[in-house]
């Protein structure tokens, strides 16, 4: 039988704890462990981003790290954006804009987003495509989603809430 | 009064989407996301090599790894009649490689387990022993003298084409290019294999029940119809104990029309465990294995009048179909639609001819956001049209204009009937937008200071929206659809249709169409796809049809439950039905106008207060069989800049102009035409699949086959004309492909044109940098097909 390590780690504001085997990614633990199906899998070789979430704040490609690694940190998933009862900017300016078709990128779009705005909330379009450019869309050719982040930003810069959406 | 239809989301209100607010939340239901009590999870070995006898498989280390459950090989499979499967195109199709592999990746055993970790593990440890054949990755070396017969096992295949078919006038076409005083114009053109790979890649669920025997597939597909009637024929199972689902899917761009065989074995393991299978496929399985497109060399002759006129085309295409022939097309048809080439332009004669041929690489033949090989056509037809232009020295756009179709319909020179279209209008509105007239001295002037800018032009009418289904069937099954409509008793409703969306938003649209009709807000009518036991028979969504036929039949089917309601408005009126007038969501008295019900009366009506003799209830349905394919035309124009020293070109600017006749939801016209631009970008600028002399697939994940990020897609600038459909019901026509159609020649001309003062008249796609600087080094044609041993 595999060895089983323990890991602790907070997950969208909440502190989780698991027994998993070592060589489980982290978008398995998100998604078969804590049952957070938000983040998805594209590909094999980290580039599609589909599996993007925030890891310690930082957009991470989780299909290319282990759970273990995750034992004290802070992850922030699809699930952690906006409130039950309010979207969060990345949120509302992807539905404003028509910024996803299937929606199988949009998470890790969203995240990545999310990651980016807080850094530099007022990006050129120049530097919103760049800061995406690790994430793959099929559908979307891309237009509408530079125009979500644009507002997201707008509606950032207006209203004061975070990008990541107002907590509580 | 009568509604304002915008404001209650009707045809033409820039609806935002019902879908978002599942996907936004992280709440879709993909298939990787269902998690049944008691599954188990399937992983496939797939063959490393191309073309090899098999002499042994070794499972035995597989079945003795704790939580493996069944291993099941081809032999296995065999006993249940599955080694083989069908194909669309009336081929065989392995399931689990039994006498040999015919091209790298093909499955050869499945295992299946606790979980896809242990199932991976148990992959690893089978042994295969292989027994090479030289591997044949191109039709020349199919056909060449003695090559190994790929099809052995087929009785009475002694060579390795899968195919030919002719249409056209033979007689006249020669007739035409025998008169001396035509100009005759000759190009080859490859179109190179290319892969669809949405981001979510295949994937099933099947879950037998052995107590009530109903099976239960969750799949990626966007046929779940077909695919339910399918499975009830191949594995011979009672289809009314068949349930598809096809939940949230993650783009499909026709990869998920086919039947694929680990589909096939994880339906089986799920009958013999009598539990629930599931797999997921991964990202190198899809791009090695699951159906490609295109992989087609075209050669094309036209006779050209001295005054610019086409008299007559002579066409030739060969495809490279993979290791089985499972192209997804209508029966009739071996290369799809590929006979609509030069469909928007006046040509008396013409002559097309075309081969298939087995080779050592996947099959497919899928149309990749596409109607069948009509992506091929269009981008052969404009590239061609550039050429002639340049050869008898004619303007670009000139040259399309004057062999333009001006009177509809028109029976084009291989048989459609062109039905509209405002040609002259559309091309005018995109040169202007590029500034086509002021382009010619900026080229000039930039060359002078060793620029290169070049422009390319591609206009092109697709006939979208199969059937009609004297014409168009799959595997037998007309191509028609299917829409039901349940109004409840406060006026809410349901609609059921036979289409699937992977992303095109139809739970949206398609209720913008039934307020259209009746006036009820779109936010109150639900729209529910791709659950074979709660939606009518539907062909599915590929081919850009999903508007032409089910949102036709979605017109019909309130139209007849409009037709019903009147009776009930007359009864409650208290006036004859000949008496009551309708207006968006309300009847009246004619002679009375303020005297009305709603619809929501009327629907109430239905359940509480019907008239004696009338039947309770407000529902119906609808098939629709379209009288003909809708004919949406594009123009797409491009200029480029090239830099003389790399080869590396950068989009300037991207005008689009788009008939697509009337838009329901201008936004989600946007939305695809923006993703079809990406993905005629992506195989233009670097997209690539190709093989190694080994049949090693190169292109065999994302960081090989580079799909463009939003770094690389330019920006696409959009307008409209409108020319209705004159007999779709609303007059809407398919758009979803168009700019993936059209688009990639418009980039390449561009690119071409930007050389071709340097006598360069053809680059392969994708215009690599390397290629480009290859054409501007040498100044000549750099061609993309692969090269042949002792090249
Ligand atoms: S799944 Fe992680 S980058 Fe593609
Ligand atoms: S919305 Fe489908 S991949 Fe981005």
């Amino acid at each position: 039988m595999p060895e089983f390590r323990t890991v602790q780690c907070v997950v969208n504001d909440e502190p989780r704890e698991a027994e998993i085997e070592p060589r489980l990614l982290l978008v398995h633990f998100i998604r078969e462990v804590l049952g957070l199906t938000g983040t998805h899998l594209g590909c094999d070789t980290t580039s599609c981003g589909a599996c993007t979430v925030l890891f310690d704040g930082l957009p991470v490609k989780s299909c290319t790290v282990l759970g273990v690694q995750a034992d004290g940190h802070d992850i922030v998933t699809v699930e952690g954006l906006g409130s039950p009862s309010e979207l969060s900017p990345v949120q509302e300016g992807f539905h404003e804009e028509h910024g996803l078709q299937c929606g199988f990128c949009t998470p890790g779009m969203m995240l990545t987003a999310t990651g980016f705005l807080e850094e530099n909330p007022n990006p050129t379009e120049e530097e919103i495509r760049w800061a995406l450019s690790g994430n793959n869309c099929r559908c979307t050719g891309y237009m509408n989603i530079v125009k979500a982040v644009q507002w997201a930003a707008k509606k950032m810069a207006t209203s004061g809430i975070s990008a990541r959406g107002a907590r509580g | 009064m009568a509604l304002d239809e915008i404001q209650i989301g009707g045809l033409g209100a820039r609806r935002k989407r019902v879908e978002d607010a599942r996907f936004i939340r992280g709440k879709g239901n993909y298939i990787d996301d269902f998690k049944l009590p008691g599954m188990l999870h399937m992983e496939t070995l797939r063959s490393p090599i191309a073309h090899a006898r098999i002499t042994s498989i070794d499972t035995s280390k597989a079945w003795m790894t704790p939580g493996v459950h069944m291993v099941i090989t081809g032999d296995m499979a065999a006993q249940h009649n599955l080694a083989w499967m069908p194909t669309l195109s009336y081929d065989t199709q392995a399931v689990l490689a039994t006498d040999k592999v015919r091209f790298q990746g093909q499955e050869i055993c499945c295992v299946v387990a606790d979980d896809p970790y242990i199932a991976k593990d148990a992959c690893e440890v089978i042994v295969v022993e292989y027994d090479p054949l030289p591997p044949i990755v191109n039709p020349k070396q199919a056909l060449a003298p003695g090559a190994p017969i790929i099809r052995d096992d087929k009785a009475g295949q002694t060579n390795n084409i899968c195919y030919t078919w002719e249409v056209g006038d033979k007689e006249n076409t020669e007739r035409v290019f025998a008169d001396e005083s035509m100009q005759v114009v000759s190009q080859d053109i490859f179109y190179p294999r290319t892969h669809p790979c949405p981001i979510e890649n295949m994937a099933i669920i099947s879950d037998y029940n052995s107590a009530t025997g109903k099976l239960t597939i969750y799949l990626t597909t966007q046929a779940p119809h077909i695919i339910r009637t399918a499975v009830a024929l191949v594995a011979e199972l009672p289809e009314h104990m068949i349930r598809v689902i096809a939940p949230d899917l993650g783009g499909g761009f026709g990869n998920k029309v086919p039947v694929y065989p680990s589909y096939v074995i994880a339906i089986l393991a799920s009958i013999l465990l009598t539990r629930p299978v599931k797999w997921i496929e991964d990202k190198t399985g899809n791009l090695i294995s699951t159906g490609y497109a295109r992989d087609m060399y075209f050669h094309c002759d036209a006779a050209i009048r001295k005054d610019g006129k086409i008299q007559a085309v002579r066409v030739h295409a060969d495809t490279d179909n993979g290791g089985f022939f499972s192209d997804a097309q209508p029966t009739k048809f071996k290369i799809g639609l590929f006979h609509s080439i030069f469909g928007c332009y006046d040509v008396p004669y013409g002559y097309l001819t075309a081969q298939g041929h087995y080779t050592n690489k996947a099959p497919g033949g899928v149309a990749y956001r596409c109607s069948f090989r009509i992506t091929e056509s269009m981008f052969f037809q404009e590239r061609f049209m550039q050429t002639c232009a340049y050869e008898i020295g004619m303007d670009q756009a000139e040259f399309r204009r004057v062999n333009f179709i001006r009177e509809f319909p028109h029976r084009t020179t291989f048989g459609f009937l062109v039905d509209s279209g405002d040609y002259d209008k559309c091309l005018d509105l995109a040169l202007d937008k590029i500034d086509y007239d002021g382009f010619k001295a900026r080229q000039d002037a930039a060359r002078k200071q060793g620029r290169l800018l070049g422009l390319g032009l591609s206009c092109m009418s697709e006939p979208l929206g199969a059937g009609n289904s004297r014409e168009y069937d799959i595997i037998g099954i007309k191509m028609f659809d299917s829409a039901e409509l349940r109004v409840h008793p406060s006026g809410k409703a349901v609609l059921k249709i036979g289409s699937k969306t992977q992303g095109q938003g139809h739970e949206t649209t398609f209720a913008q169409i039934v307020t259209h009709e009746l006036g009820i807000p779109a936010d109150d009518i639900l729209v529910q796809h791709g659950d074979t036991d709660n939606t009518p028979f539907g062909m599915g969504t590929y081919a850009s049809r999903s508007t032409p036929t089910a949102g036709a039949a979605t017109a019909m089917v309130a139209r007849k439950v409009r037709a019903k309601a009147k009776k009930l408005a007359a009864h409650l009126l208290e006036v004859s039905e000949e008496d009551v007038e309708w207006e968006l969501g309300r009847f009246y008295v004619r002679s009375a106008p303020n005297r009305g019900v709603t619809i929501t009366d009327c629907a109430f009506a239905a359940y509480t207060n019907m008239p004696d003799g009338l039947e309770p209830g407000l529902e119906n349905n609808a098939y629709y069989d379209p009288p003909n394919m809708t004919w949406p035309f594009d123009v797409y124009v491009t200029t480029v800049e090239v830099d003389p020293e790399t080869g590396e070109w950068d989009v300037l600017k991207f005008v689009g102009v788009d008939d697509c006749g009337v838009r329901i939801n201008p936004m989600i016209v946007e939305g695809q035409l923006h993703g079809g631009l990406a993905e005629a970008f992506a195989m233009a600028y670097h997209q690539m699949i190709t093989f190694d002399s080994q049949g090693n697939c190169i292109g065999s994940n994302y960081m090989d086959y580079m799909i463009p990020t939003a770094w690389e897609t330019p920006h696409f600038e959009l307008y409209e004309v409108v020319t209705p459909s004159p007999h779709h019901p609303i007059g809407c026509k398919g758009i979803g492909e168009c700019g993936c159609v059209g688009g990639p020649a418009a980039f390449v001309n561009a690119v071409v044109d930007a050389v071709a003062h340097l006598g360069v008249r053809n680059i392969d796609m994708p215009c690599l940098s390397s290629r480009v600087w290859e054409a501007i080094k040498y100044k000549k044609d750099v061609s993309g097909t692969p090269p042949l041993p002792g090249q």
